[in-house]
């Protein structure tokens, strides 16, 4: 996909998750907003072809451990035209198929998440069986930098590691935001880089809006290591009002933020 | 017990390459025959439970029929919320399979009795419980399991030599199986897992001595209904569990019966709160705390 397509992708994927987030006065807008980019690559240029005929080739590759920014995926899901707009628009009514938390009824998620900690742990055995197979397709595992407090996520490292998983991709959403403060305040977790490469890892530390970077990192062929994309990002990623502000792991737009928001994506 | 499953997880697994084995550093003189002949199908993932579980899910989702293999409370309450979310909700084929059932490891304390597991275990809606007595009972029950993979819990006593059937005889999901039939009266004993051969001295006593004796290896969420007719058959029947009354096969029996004008007297011998803190072999706490 060129350039000015991915702008567009990005930019769609964003004004839905707004509209959908005022309509259902839901949450999470900045955790969504912060993994635009990197699902933009996923989908359009590392899941090549990617449409409702072949969506089953692509079972299992792709876990959103952060099931919270379900919208984003669900958003990214539209724009691929694996669901429909009626299904899009029921996001938040009553007995919606597309509940708050990333769900396997949705078709093209295979996995539900929503308690952190639980993605890493099944892509690592996704990976694992695939691996033990000799099937060469790669697992892709999407963290928030807050899973990086859960015990799980260290022991799925160790165990990736120790079975030389080359085709586990870990990228962490690492906005250095959590749901009550800054990371860095929360629990000091750096220096992630050597931390990651001190157990056996290949590590990328790259800019998680940078579209280059991004398919660079996810496009690595590894020899025997696990890799792990630590995409630097921005919670709220795209409003300037959203941006790097705790409230909006929470808040949804009132309608005059909701067409502030919309008029400063269209003309970015 | 666990031989036993382990000898039927080896021979299952010659002509069937789905079958994977986890362990958590645990299965010393058991797992290993099973390690050296299907390497690609064992691994250790170290003591690490939770991410255990979650790579079952994983293996599990790419078609695998996972068994993992462990002791005590370690597959159960260390990694509760990976059963609930990823296999029960996903609806996988992982068998879970504890080794020591009820106080089967009652020298090793508190944190080694598994005796609040049912109560956990039959929470979730998927779940299959299998709770062997003999070793008829786990023959038949891991070859259940072996042939219909759905997420299911094993739970296996550590003792071996047991026979309390005469024969193997055929196991069916929530249906009770015949030990002893005595036809002079509608009083039974209905047991399940271990506490089965319990009732050998019991039918002797003459209170007892006009009782049936049934066992029930196979039960959970999904098999409520299929007690009604079975209970209806009774005038009074004794249940017997190493497990604490609540949350227990017991309380699963009395709820599968709520609301259905069943004529039965139910009493439920289990473990007495009193056990928890307490040592000794496993003969020695069921005779004093099973009540």
């Amino acid at each position: 996909m060129n350039k000015n397509k991915k702008l567009i992708f990005a930019k769609n994927t964003r004004k839905n998750i707004l509209q959908l987030s005022y309509q259902a006065k839901s949450s999470h807008i900045g955790s969504c907003f912060s993994i635009i980019e990197i699902l933009t690559i996923l989908y359009n240029d590392i899941f090549k072809n990617y449409s409702k005929k072949n969506i089953k080739k692509y079972k299992n590759q792709f876990i959103l451990s952060k099931g919270h920014a379900c919208l984003a995926l669900y958003c990214v899901l539209y724009e691929k035209k694996i669901i429909n707009k009626k299904t899009l628009q029921s996001y938040g009514s009553n007995n919606s198929l597309l509940m708050s938390h990333v769900s396997h009824h949705v078709p093209g998620v295979d996995f539900s998440t929503g308690s952190l900690g639980h993605g890493l742990p099944v892509a690592t055995g996704i990976a694992l069986s695939l691996k033990s197979r000799k099937i060469n397709k790669k697992t892709f595992v999407l963290i928030s930098d807050g899973e990086l407090n859960e015990g799980t996520t260290w022991e799925s490292i160790l165990f990736a590691c120790h079975h030389k998983l080359n085709n586990l991709i870990i990228i962490i959403d690492y906005n250095k935001l959590q749901s009550l403060t800054f990371v860095k305040n929360t629990l000091n977790i750096e220096p992630l880089n050597k931390k990651f490469s001190s157990f056996g890892c290949k590590v990328f530390n790259i800019n998680g809006h940078n579209y280059k970077q991004i398919k660079k990192a996810l496009s690595f062929n590894s020899a025997s290591k696990p890799i792990v994309i630590i995409a630097n990002t921005i919670k709220g990623r795209g409003v300037s009002f959203m941006e790097n502000n705790i409230e909006w792991h929470y808040k949804s737009p009132n309608l005059n933020q909701l067409k502030t928001a919309i008029k400063e994506i269209n003309n970015a | 017990m666990r031989n036993i499953f382990i000898e039927e997880l080896i021979n299952f697994t010659k002509k069937n390459k789905k079958v994977v084995l986890l362990v958590n550093d645990l299965g010393y003189s058991v797992v290993e025959k099973f390690a050296k002949l299907y390497p690609k199908q064992f691994y250790n993932a170290g003591v690490a439970e939770q991410n255990m579980m979650g790579i079952a899910a994983g293996m599990a989702l790419e078609g695998h029929h996972v068994f993992v293999y462990s002791l005590g409370n370690f597959p159960t309450f260390r990694c509760a919320e990976q059963i609930r979310n990823d296999i029960d909700y996903h609806n996988l084929p992982v068998t879970i399979v504890n080794v020591g059932a009820g106080i089967s490891y009652g020298n090793l304390g508190y944190s080694h009795h598994s005796i609040q597991d049912f109560g956990l275990m039959r929470l979730f809606s998927n779940f299959l419980i299998a709770s062997p007595g003999d070793e008829y009972e786990t023959k038949n029950v891991v070859n259940h399991l072996l042939k219909n993979p759905k997420p299911s819990y094993l739970r296996l006593a550590k003792s071996n030599n047991i026979k309390i059937h005469k024969k193997l005889i055929k196991t069916e999901e929530g249906k009770w199986l015949p030990i002893k039939i005595n036809k002079k009266s509608n009083f039974t004993f209905l047991s399940t897992g271990i506490t089965s051969y319990l009732t050998k001295d019991l039918l002797n006593k003459p209170e007892f001595k006009n009782y049936s004796h049934y066992s029930l290896p196979l039960w959970g969420s999904n098999l409520k209904k299929k007690q009604i007719n079975q209970v209806k058959k009774w005038k009074k029947i004794i249940i017997l569990e190493d497990h604490l009354e609540d949350g227990g096969f017991g309380s699963w029996m009395r709820e599968s019966l709520a609301n259905n004008n069943v004529n039965c007297k139910i009493i439920t011998w289990s473990l007495k709160k009193d056990v928890i803190g307490k040592v000794g072999n496993q003969n020695y706490l069921l005779k004093k705390y099973l009540k």
